[in-house]
């Protein structure tokens, strides 16, 4: 006690002052600091010597390209062997993608992270113009790409469901009007909102790059993609959409005018969230083909991708209900009061503060769902993770497990502590913004 | 009573809450540019009364027609309402996450669908007769109690309404802001404006109010000029009620 005083006492400036009033202001802190800082030492030293001092960086290799492990055997116990990291990292972050092909993937993974950057600046999300003609334009896009599909869709049930088989004349122009409508859609949401142009492109150009067929690139079966591509594609893509669709289950589940419409988002809330993401993900893989008709094959891909999608939505739905119902009652009443309408009110005055309210929640959803892509390795998809496996099964590199998990969890980390650190600025931005 | 047709008229308005009672054939007719205040002690159904009005609360039996139109289920005629009352909180209820002249522009531009400048030019023209156009880039949680109060009044004038409701609009506030607000709403009353105000305020009764109407037990009990009604109180109820809210005077 007569410390601490003491410690008060002393004028709390500069690092002797923090460290004897934060550290060492009585015995009982003096005994934890010293304790804990003797665990962290050794510790810290053991890590360093392992991962750097007696680490193996490279290994020689055999006349016939076989790596001699000898040296990281020796070593180890005492140091990393980091040259399993030298031997497989492409195979790790780009998976069975054609060797040769493999900057495609690469450029795939900038661009991820650069369209993620780009999004973390507020900025960016304003609204663009507002010119008519603009979105004449990017209705009209969209227009050309609904004709196109909705007749290739039609072709396709007179086929698979009656037996027809209609040539379609029109087929070759309506293709030219579909790629000029992609063209002018994206166009125009560029101008509009820039920051949503910029996705639908980006995501579209990491279409192009993975699977080619266009502008001289090979084609490239989704079966061939793996690695952090597919990590991020899922992630991406499935708490892009789930939010969205998280967000219309939540106000419907809270929907007092339409009862029909709240028990079909509580019966999919609870029956999604009352199964593991395994089923989900077999009911994809497995069941969900032998309920369509023969000569329709949705990919595999793409059906785990629409699962994560469906799982992920059902829990971010929770977590925006929790702040819908956090709000005060007299933010609906005074809306209510102002004349605005349903969408108005929701759009304006619920969701801004709302969704304000449960940013750390979301977020929190938003990390577990990017580690829990990785479950999709049970259906024969090659993930990140997954493909770490697969580099251990190499016989020469197969006790070397430690060293490609600490890889992959470095990798892991930068992009969840990455979506921690952009939530925390977003929370103290919004709440500064307020003058709280 | 004017010639023009009444603004606002309850007959035999009845609610129950489950299986209380709270609005018992309340009968009302204000007239346009009439000011009634209305008082009651707590639990009497003078909040629900005023929130049946612009069907913040639906009433179960009897009518309310407001500005001619009667309310119902129709939404469309619940918009044309809503557009046309203005109210006025107990607690404020301004929009934390916009700012005091995005609250005051919101409505405008997207119920009135006014072009955003002159939603803007509107805004300001009211905060300045509620005295604080100088706060107007500042968030609701950078102002006082009776800043905020001003603030709710500017945004539910900016829809040029024709009656405005106030539910208990000084009751949340500290002593000294009291006045800033009645102050208000008082230029207000003088501007012609129909106004029902659910309020303890007995000063402010006595100097805007053609009539008061003193409500307990969701009932109307007795109404009348307002000092008739606090210096010759007719009915025991409101002479108990008197008593009991002038012995802190």
């Amino acid at each position: 006690m007569s410390d601490a005083a003491i410690a008060r006492k002393i004028p709390s400036i500069g690092a002797v002052a923090w460290l004897r009033a934060n550290l060492f202001g009585s015995w009982m802190s003096t005994a934890i600091t010293l304790a804990l800082g003797y665990v962290i030492l050794r510790v810290g030293i053991a890590f360093v010597d392992w991962a750097f001092v007696n680490a193996v960086w490279h290994v020689p290799y055999s006349k016939t390209g076989i790596a001699e492990t000898a040296v990281c055997q020796n070593a180890k116990g005492s140091g990393a062997c980091w040259a399993i990291i030298a031997d497989k990292y492409r195979l790790i972050l780009f998976g069975r993608f054609p060797y040769d092909e493999q900057w495609r993937p690469a450029i795939v993974i900038i661009l991820f992270v650069a369209l993620f950057a780009l999004s973390t600046i507020r900025s960016v999300w304003r609204k663009g113009t507002t010119a008519v003609w603009v979105q004449r334009v990017a209705l009209a896009g969209a227009g050309l790409i609904v004709l196109d599909n909705a007749v290739d869709l039609l072709l396709t049930i007179a086929q698979v469901g009656f037996g027809l088989h209609i040539s379609n004349p029109l087929g070759p122009l309506l293709g030219t009007l579909n790629t000029i409508g992609k063209c002018g859609f994206v166009f125009g949401l560029l101008l509009l909102w820039p920051a949503i142009g910029v996705w639908v492109a980006t995501l579209a150009v990491i279409f192009i790059l993975m699977s080619g067929g266009i502008a001289g690139l090979s084609v490239v079966p989704v079966d061939y993609w793996g690695g952090l591509p597919i990590t991020l594609i899922l992630a991406t893509f499935g708490l892009a959409f789930a939010f969205p669709l998280a967000i219309l289950v939540a106000l419907g589940r809270r929907s007092t005018q339409m009862p029909a419409v709240k028990t079909l988002c509580v019966v999919y809330v609870e029956l999604i969230r009352g199964v593991p993401l395994i089923s989900v993900l077999f009911m994809a893989s497995v069941m969900f083909p032998l309920f369509m008709p023969p000569g329709i094959n949705i990919d595999k891909l793409l059906r785990a991708q629409i699962a994560v999608i469906l799982f992920a939505a059902a829990y971010l739905a929770e977590v925006v209900r929790g702040g819908l119902q956090a709000l005060p009652k007299g933010q609906t009443e005074a809306a209510d009061a102002l004349g605005l309408t349903y969408w108005q009110k929701t759009g304006f005055i619920i969701l801004p503060q709302a969704l304000r309210l449960v940013i750390p929640p979301l977020v929190n959803t938003f990390i577990g769902f990017f580690k829990d892509t990785s479950l999709v390795l049970i259906i024969g998809i090659f993930d990140l993770l997954t493909m770490g496996k697969v580099a251990l099964s190499d016989p020469p590199w197969q006790s070397f497990s430690t060293e490609v998990y600490v890889f992959l969890a470095f990798i892991y980390i930068l992009f969840c502590y990455g979506m921690s650190r952009y939530s925390r600025g977003l929370e103290r931005e919004l709440n500064n913004a307020r003058g709280r | 009573m004017s010639t023009t047709a009444p603004a606002i008229v309850l007959d035999k308005v009845n609610k129950w809450f489950g299986a209380l009672h709270v609005l018992r054939d309340v009968s009302l007719t204000v007239a346009t540019g009439e000011k009634v205040v209305v008082c009651g002690p707590s639990g009497s159904g003078k909040s629900t009364m005023i929130r049946c009005i612009n069907r913040l609360e639906s009433h179960q039996e009897g009518r309310i027609l407001v500005d001619g139109t009667e309310l119902t289920d129709d939404l469309r005629a619940l918009d044309t309402i809503r557009r046309e009352v203005g109210m006025v909180f107990q607690s404020f209820n301004l929009f934390p996450h916009l700012t005091i002249l995005e609250n005051c522009t919101l409505a405008p531009i997207w119920v009135r669908k006014m072009p955003k400048a002159e939603a803007e030019a509107l805004a300001m023209s009211y905060l300045e007769r509620v005295k604080i156009p100088e706060q107007a880039l500042k968030y609701p949680g950078q102002l006082s109690g009776g800043q905020q109060q001003r603030v709710a009044i500017a945004r539910a004038l900016c829809m040029r309404p024709k009656i405005m409701l106030f539910d208990e609009p000084t009751s949340a506030l500290d002593p000294e802001m009291i006045k800033e607000v009645l102050d208000t709403m008082i230029s207000l009353a003088e501007s012609g404006m129909t106004m029902v105000c659910v309020t303890h305020e007995m000063g402010f009764a006595r100097q805007v109010a053609d009539r008061v109407v003193f409500m307990d037990r969701g009932e109307i009990v007795e109404s009348g000029p307002p000092r008739r009604m606090f210096e010759a109180p007719e009915t025991d109820r409101l002479k108990l009620f008197l008593s009991q809210i002038l012995r802190g005077d």
